[in-house]
């Protein structure tokens, strides 16, 4: 059994235009999990991240953090790269460790570690601008890696990016997984994203946003291009699918 | 899909050492080393042609120097009246400096007071705006009147001109960081300081920058027009002044030099300014970037 890393108990949000984004959404994460939030645009998966992320408070309910309780850092992809652009690669990814009173080349080889690790080693002094936006969004995760933090918050990272980058980094991201054995929660609207992604699935439902099932995609860890293809693959895409349906056919 | 088009193009240029790929390509080309010979050398014509037009008026009907000097004659008394004149020039520029100094330190330390407590920036702003609004030649008078010196005169009514731009641009820049990389700021557990340091002030600095520009500029125009209510001679006085009393004794070539010096000052602060902003933004911000190409 693996250990608890987080939970959600009865989590609310309601926002001051009596708009109610969270109702009672429960759930736990584990360590090691690659937890998918998967559901319609307005259906609270961002608030949710974000309320774990510290961001906000939940109006009810309460987010616990298991195990090491001094230990609660975060890192943070959002949908778009987020880079400073007027700081070089590396000065992006030192930001993290920064804030914390570290300088430079005191974590030099870290970054460096880190941007190997997202195949960047190359462009440490490149401005953001000088990057695609594949680029971009890999130094933006180097960044979230850097720290070494207990759970890697992700919010539609690869949405803006075409097919052929989305797929790769897709599979790039599991390496790292594979490699760092990170915790991570992937906000997402794709189906097949997700099933390729994750182990456990939440899908949420809309006004109110709140968790309606919770799937287990039980193929084993590597997965690569042949799991993309696969018959297990494909099942596992169609039982998530009709789950989404039903989220959204008890809605309109 | 531009910048990738233009590397292919840079390629090619290395590889074979021929820019040109088609008749298209070959056109667009000629019209752009066109563009660039033109505005150079179209204003020189224009000047070129100005100053000879006016030198021929003023020869053709023997106008008197008192009345029009011809161009000639007001580069001769510019180098003959060279001493007086530099003295005044840097009078002027002393002015248009230090009031620039101050208006920058005034107007970013403000922003950032501003940006620091909504409540000093609801308390202040309104003044800042009415400072602004009222012409500099109604409240310069008033100064003189309260202020002992004519220097300390000069710099206040300076810096009520030029630090206007600083201030509104620099608090719209420091308005104005994305808001993910706020909220990543906060997931790390940034200070508020940290936040400005980091965040804040280098998203600032384009704003800042243009803000800056603007203000050299109104700096040069608060000094002369403080001089020119300020009025009185004596030791201290500037380009403005020159121009007045030379215009009370009929000296209209030192006139012209003076002016022509004054002209010259505006261009040259312009000129630094835009210099520096260049070279503090040219590896990342857009507006540099597109003037490179």
């Amino acid at each position: 059994m693996q250990q608890k890393l987080l939970s959600l108990r009865h989590v609310g949000k309601t926002f001051s235009a009596n708009i109610e984004a969270l109702r009672d959404m429960s759930l736990t994460v584990a360590e090691g999990d690659f937890l998918s939030l998967l559901g319609p645009s307005g259906c609270g998966k961002s608030t949710a991240l974000r309320l774990i992320a510290g961001l906000s408070d939940p109006t009810t309910g309460q987010i616990a953090w298991h195990g090491d309780q001094t230990d609660h850092s975060i890192g943070f992809v959002f949908q778009e790269p987020t880079l400073m652009p007027w700081a070089t690669v590396e000065r992006n990814v030192w930001l993290p460790f920064r804030l914390t009173g570290k300088s430079f080349s005191s974590v030099q080889d870290t970054i460096r570690e880190s941007l190997a690790l997202v195949g960047l080693e190359n462009f440490a002094e490149s401005y953001p601008r000088e990057l695609s936006g594949g680029m971009k969004m890999r130094v933006s995760i180097a960044r979230a890696l850097a720290t070494n933090p207990r759970i890697i918050l992700m919010d539609e990272p690869f949405a803006a990016l075409d097919e052929i980058n989305r797929f790769r980094l897709n599979n790039d991201l599991l390496k790292l997984r594979e490699k760092l054995g990170c915790t991570i929660i992937f906000v997402t609207h794709s189906v097949f994203e997700s099933v390729f992604l994750s182990n456990r699935i939440a899908v949420m439902a809309a006004r109110p946003g709140r968790v309606i099932r919770e799937l287990e995609i039980g193929a084993p860890y590597p997965r690569d291009e042949r799991f993309r293809t696969s018959a297990d693959y494909v099942a596992h895409c169609r039982t998530t699918s009709e789950a989404l349906q039903e989220s959204m056919d008890g809605h309109d | 899909m531009q910048s990738e088009s233009s590397s292919e193009l840079q390629t090619a240029t290395e590889d074979t050492g021929i820019y040109i790929v088609d008749d298209e390509e070959r056109r667009r080309l000629l019209r752009r080393r066109i563009e660039r010979i033109s505005k150079w050398c179209l204003p020189a014509i224009v000047l070129l042609l100005t100053v000879w037009y006016w030198d021929r008026i003023v020869h053709w009907n023997e106008i008197p120097h008192y009345i029009l000097p011809s161009p000639g004659r007001v580069i001769s008394t510019l180098l003959a009246d060279w001493p007086i004149l530099l003295d005044a020039l840097l009078i002027t520029l002393q002015i248009t400096c230090l009031a620039l100094a101050v208006a920058v330190i005034g107007g970013a330390g403000l922003a950032i007071l501003f940006t620091q407590s909504r409540f000093i920036q609801m308390s202040l702003f309104p003044y800042a705006v009415i400072l602004q609004v009222t012409p500099i030649v109604a409240i310069a008078p008033l100064i003189f009147i309260y202020v002992e010196s004519k220097i300390a005169g000069l710099l206040i009514c300076a810096w009520i001109v030029a630090f206007f731009p600083i201030l509104s641009n620099t608090t719209l820049g420091l308005n104005s960081t994305d808001h993910n990389l706020r909220d990543l700021f906060r997931i790390y557990g940034a200070s508020r300081w940290q936040q400005l340091l980091h965040l804040q002030i280098p998203t600032a600095l384009p704003y800042f920058l243009g803000g800056l520009r603007i203000a050299g500029g109104l700096a040069l125009i608060g000094a002369v027009v403080a001089e020119y209510v300020a009025g009185t001679g004596g030791i201290g006085s500037g380009l403005a002044f020159t121009i007045l009393e030379a215009g009370y004794r009929l000296n209209i070539p030192r006139m012209f030099a003076a002016l022509l010096l004054i002209a010259g000052t505006g261009v040259m602060i312009f000129t630094v300014l835009s210099l520096l902003s260049h070279l503090l933004l040219h590896k990342w911000h857009e507006s540099a970037i597109k003037r490179d190409s």
